[in-house]
């Protein structure tokens, strides 16, 4: 079999292709979604704890100008 | 068995598990494509276009499966208020919507050279595509209520209404006269004496593992991110989060 009628799918290739590119879009778009989904957590959480942490700093800060 | 129940537990076990889980998942695509595209013959009636089923009857099987799964979490969730149980559930749901979108574009394509029509209005297509529908509710209404507890409640209620579609889903092509032809591979008793050839049924067992993999690959990453949201305010996530940050810091 060469090249061009593996991909030619004995005239269906829009249809194969099609097929099975959309599958691959689907398949990708869960894997990448996913490790997003715990990186975005991740990076909100970062951001919470700094977040909390500044304004004890600047308490901290007002006391001592007391 | 208990002790990976906890959520820092199953955090971590999950963490070690996906690595592998992906490796496998990824080689039984591989092989089930290479045997589905190359090495399995054209059908004799349908030519090439049948190659869509390797990924079609899969996703369709997963549409169902994960549906299932997301209901019974659901429930277990409601019955024994257990926390892992609705991550289960939520993460599941854009899964399983994603596969039942890919069995009706994938069916689709399928039907426009073997019926001529990309879509009718018959049993097993409306009742898949009502699946899709009930996934997005399911996703729609966990979205729309900030409170965990309720928002996991609500959701299972949703999914547990929802199941009675999935007999309807399976059993369409029995009960009514649909366009959809009826299951090749039923029952234990077919899958030994099938009424497909072994090169055209080893691709589609391939497939379907891979499929079956990757859904627990995926849900359990999911998890992971559910896990570090609905643990934030416990010690353990605190330090993941403070040691991360620290990993940035020496990035920097």
């Amino acid at each position: 079999m060469t090249w061009r009628t593996f991909f030619a799918m004995g005239g269906y290739a829009f249809y194969v292709w099609g097929a099975y590119g959309f599958a691959t879009a689907v398949l990708v778009w869960n894997v990448v979604s996913a490790l997003r989904k715990r990186r975005t957590v991740l990076k909100m959480l970062r951001e919470l704890a700094l977040a909390e942490q500044a304004p004890k700093d600047s308490e901290t800060q007002h006391y001592a100008s007391e | 068995m208990y002790k990976y129940a906890s959520p820092k537990n199953f955090y971590a076990l999950a963490g070690q598990l996906v690595p592998w889980l992906g490796i496998i998942t990824l080689l039984l695509f591989v092989i089930g494509l290479y045997l589905g595209l190359y090495v399995a013959p054209p059908d004799y009636q349908q030519g090439d276009s049948y190659r869509i089923m390797f990924i079609h009857v899969p996703a369709a099987w997963m549409s169902m499966f994960v549906y299932v799964m997301m209901a019974g979490a659901g429930l277990v969730g409601l019955v024994w208020n257990i926390k892992l149980a609705d991550m289960l559930a939520t993460a599941s749901a854009p899964i399983g919507a994603s596969l039942t979108l890919m069995a009706l574009v994938t069916g689709s394509l399928w039907g426009k050279p073997t019926w001529g029509t990309y879509w009718v209005w018959d049993a097993r297509l409306t009742s898949e595509l009502l699946l899709f529908f009930l996934y997005l509710g399911f996703i729609a209404l966990q979205a729309a209520i900030d409170d965990p507890r309720r928002s996991a409640r609500a959701g299972a209620v949703l999914a547990l209404v929802g199941v009675v579609d999935i007999p309807i889903i399976h059993f369409s092509v029995v009960w009514w006269n649909t366009l959809h032809q009826p299951a090749s591979i039923g029952s234990l008793n077919r899958l030994i004496s099938p009424s497909i050839y072994p090169t055209m049924l080893h691709p589609l067992l391939v497939m379907s593992i891979a499929f079956f993999l990757f859904y627990f690959t995926v849900v359990l990453i999911r998890m992971r991110g559910e896990i570090l949201a609905r643990e934030r305010h416990t010690g353990w996530v605190m330090q993941i989060v403070r040691s991360s940050t620290e990993a940035m810091e020496a990035g920097r």
